[in-house]
């Protein structure tokens, strides 16, 4: 009744993490015994109910030895995007202020939307430049703040394009001039290569997604510095002491977590395994597509990700091409119904529509195999030349 | 073979997708996003919805079918909207459902296919194509309360070629009883009427909405008197007796809209009749076609007799009764019988 269509299973080249992951089989172990044997809620007093509270408190404990947090600074939510909106509404609306937004246009939905949201309850927002190759001026962003400044929120890594961030150097430069403003990362996409070190970063307010990094989906986490104030977003019983009222879903934060570790335990060889994976993707690629143009070239990326323009060749048409020749790859930006919609992202870094409607990600994770990068440079080089 | 389905997310889409996959079609269906509000929203009501594009995906799903939604909003924009308010601004009454099968779906859509070796384009038109020692005929649907050949009379040999209308053979109920046995969720779902973009408020509001300011002018009997000022040429079509905001103790119509002068005209209902009309922009289905002919010029109108001559590209078609309130803009579509032979934007009214 619930199947996930008729038909066998298609096995694609699947090239498309930065979307979603697939399960780490580290991650399902963990899971497992909690699909029927842990199923009290944490919140209570009897012995059932201890047995999930301690299951989500090892978690908890765990996931902020992993980023160098104090476990009492870990917010469970339900999934990348709520951590977003947690951060930026929570900080606007804190102790019953509108306070101001400094972000970038290149920034995740969820933190742009949140901001438009708090835009219309009164918090003013400013949006920092971004170079053609995706980049903040870490000086520009900390020469907007000011007293009222409620969050400055920078991402790691895009979503989109791959672009790594000076998050870094957005800290170190808005701390310089105000030392008690607060910034927050999207590290959503950031974490899936780089280990995160919440005190090295120096940032106060942190976003995790569970299944961008083999995790299940509807699970991740703000990481929230002791001694900031947040307004909650969800109020009921108050748990995560009282940042975000709900029962856990304690399976998913386990998985989460047991995801995390096994990240943590190959992240040497995750990025050399996939940033090689990539880089034969990108240079078989453009072997056989000299016009090939890398979207941030000139900028720090994530090892994880291709952003690529194929001059010449509608992505939306390619992505159906691709679709059937077995490999599954995005135009990285979709409105609700499903259709490719030409990216905020690349339109804040300048490009026009009609290249923007060029363009495709090709994501790489840790189910990536050697070889498919090279592999899948030959059929996206096949598929598209037949497009011209 | 393959086949592209063009999904709605209406019922007779959804039956065309079945039809094609039971005769054994490799099928892929495919939503065309046309239209998005100001902000990038997603319109909430009319077509294009969400929730219509949800609806072709789950019946997508039920058979079985690859399934996207492709994105025409730039193109929709500039080619369908920008004429609908070019025509309302010079006194013309659009046909945009015409202009999007002309410009989008039987050409950008259609090259698409071809792009991804597709080899006919399917459609929910209550219309049917035959072909007849190579060359294609265009003939009304079977149902003549759904027949809607009148918005296909644009369509040549080169795009009949490689189009399928699989529910032009059915009347409506059929289609439903086609969805109910095969258990496709839209089978009951009510016909779309309004025009997408404009949605359930009414155009000139939308034109509003798309910034067109109204600039007043004078409204002129046919006789010479000022009867009063209007708040815009854009609020006004051929023929339409409400709304006008003067009132002289008789009905009266609009039979005249100047857009250079900003003048509207309006007359009693006999100043409506027009005799004889212009014809531009003539496509035929497959060679011109002159002499005694069915006319029809609205989309759920009667095809009415006349007599069609040829001049330079243009038709002139005499009614062989008075019509009324014709309007520049309109499609005018003919036919033999029940067969389309061309269609052309009415240019001149006499």
């Amino acid at each position: 009744m619930f199947g996930p269509g008729r038909g066998t299973i298609p096995t694609m080249l699947y090239l498309d993490h930065a979307a979603s992951s697939p399960l780490r089989p580290e991650a399902w172990a963990a899971m497992e015994p909690f699909r029927l044997d842990v199923y009290g809620n944490p919140s209570g007093s009897h012995a059932i109910s201890r047995r999930a509270k301690n299951a989500l408190e090892d978690c908890r404990d765990l996931v902020a030895s992993l980023i160098n947090a104090d476990p009492k600074e870990i917010v469970f939510t339900g999934g990348g995007s709520e951590a977003d909106n947690l951060a930026i509404k929570g900080r606007a609306f804190a102790e019953g202020r509108r306070g101001a937004i400094i972000t970038s246009p290149t920034e995740h939905d969820a933190v742009l939307m949140s901001a438009e949201h708090c835009s219309s309850f009164g918090s003013v927002v400013t949006y920092a430049k971004v170079t053609a190759d995706g980049l903040v001026d870490p000086a520009e962003v900390a020469s907007h703040v000011a007293a009222d400044t409620a969050v400055v929120s920078i991402m790691m890594g895009n979503n989109e394009t791959g672009v790594r961030l000076p998050v870094e150097e957005v800290v170190a430069g808005v701390k310089a001039a105000h030392p008690a403003a607060i910034v927050h990362t999207d590290a959503v996409q950031g974490y899936v290569s780089e280990r995160v070190d919440v005190d090295a970063l120096g940032v106060d307010l942190l976003s995790l997604a569970a299944h961008k990094f083999g995790g299940p989906k509807g699970v991740g986490l703000l990481y929230v510095r002791s001694g900031t104030p947040l307004a909650p977003l969800v109020h009921g019983g108050g748990q995560e002491l009282g940042r975000r009222s709900g029962t856990h879903n304690v399976m998913a934060v386990v998985g989460m977590a047991a995801a995390m570790a096994a990240l943590e335990e190959e992240r040497d060889a995750f990025r050399t395994r996939v940033m090689g994976e990539r880089d034969a993707f990108e240079s078989t690629l453009n072997e056989l597509m000299p016009d090939l143009v890398v979207t941030g070239a000139g900028a720090p990326r994530m090892v994880q990700t291709s952003h690529v323009r194929i001059p010449r060749v509608r992505n939306e048409m390619l992505l159906v091409r691709l679709d059937r020749a077995g490999l599954a790859a995005s135009a990285a930006s979709a409105c609700q119904s499903g259709a490719a919609t030409v990216s905020h992202v690349l339109e804040a870094m300048g490009m026009s529509p009609a290249l923007a409607r060029e363009c495709l990600r090709f994501s790489f994770g840790w189910s990536t195999a050697e070889g498919e990068g090279a592999r899948a440079a030959r059929l996206v080089a096949g598929e598209a030349g037949a497009l011209r | 073979m393959r086949a592209l389905v063009a999904m709605s997310g209406g019922v007779d889409s959804s039956v065309a997708a079945a039809l094609m996959k039971e005769q054994g079609w490799e099928v892929m269906g495919v939503t065309m996003k046309l239209w998005q509000g100001p902000g990038g929203e997603a319109p909430t009501a009319g077509c294009c919805t969400v929730s219509d594009a949800e609806d072709a995906r789950r019946v997508a799903a039920r058979l079985d079918i690859p399934y996207y939604v492709w994105d025409y909003t730039e193109e929709f924009m500039s080619g369908v909207v920008g004429g609908f308010i070019d025509d309302y601004l010079t006194g013309r009454t659009p046909n945009p459902c015409v202009e999007c099968n002309r410009t989008i779906k039987f050409s950008r859509l259609l090259a698409h296919a071809d792009a991804l070796d597709y080899h006919v384009v399917v459609t929910g038109h209550y219309a049917r194509v035959t072909s007849d020692g190579g060359r294609y005929r265009l003939w009304r649907g079977v149902d003549p309360d759904k027949d809607q050949s009148y918005v296909l009379s644009m369509l040549g040999q080169d795009q009949l070629a490689r189009l399928c209308f699989p529910v032009g053979d059915l009347t409506k109920d059929q289609t439903r009883s086609v969805a109910d046995r095969l258990g496709l969720r839209t089978a009951r779902k009510p016909d779309s009427q309004d025009i997408c973009f404009v949605g359930q408020g009414n155009y000139r509001e939308f034109l509003a909405g798309q910034g067109v300011a109204p600039t007043q002018g004078p409204i002129i009997h046919q006789d010479g008197r000022l009867l009063g000022v209007h708040h815009g040429i854009t609020n006004f079509t051929i023929g339409q007796r409400r709304g006008l905001g003067v009132a002289v103790g008789e009905p009266l119509y609009v039979n005249d809209i100047d857009p250079d002068a900003g003048v509207v005209t309006v007359g009693n209902r006999s100043d409506l009749a027009v005799d004889e009309v212009t014809v531009e922009d003539m496509s035929w289905v497959d060679r011109p076609v002159a002499g005694s002919l069915l006319a029809q010029y609205r989309a759920h109108g009667r095809a009415v007799p006349s007599e069609v001559s040829l001049e330079d590209g243009v038709a002139i078609v005499r009614f062989a009764e008075s019509q009324e309130a014709l309007a520049r803009g309109q499609t005018l579509a003919l036919y033999l019988d029940e067969e389309v032979v061309g269609g052309g934007i009415i240019r001149t009214t006499a």
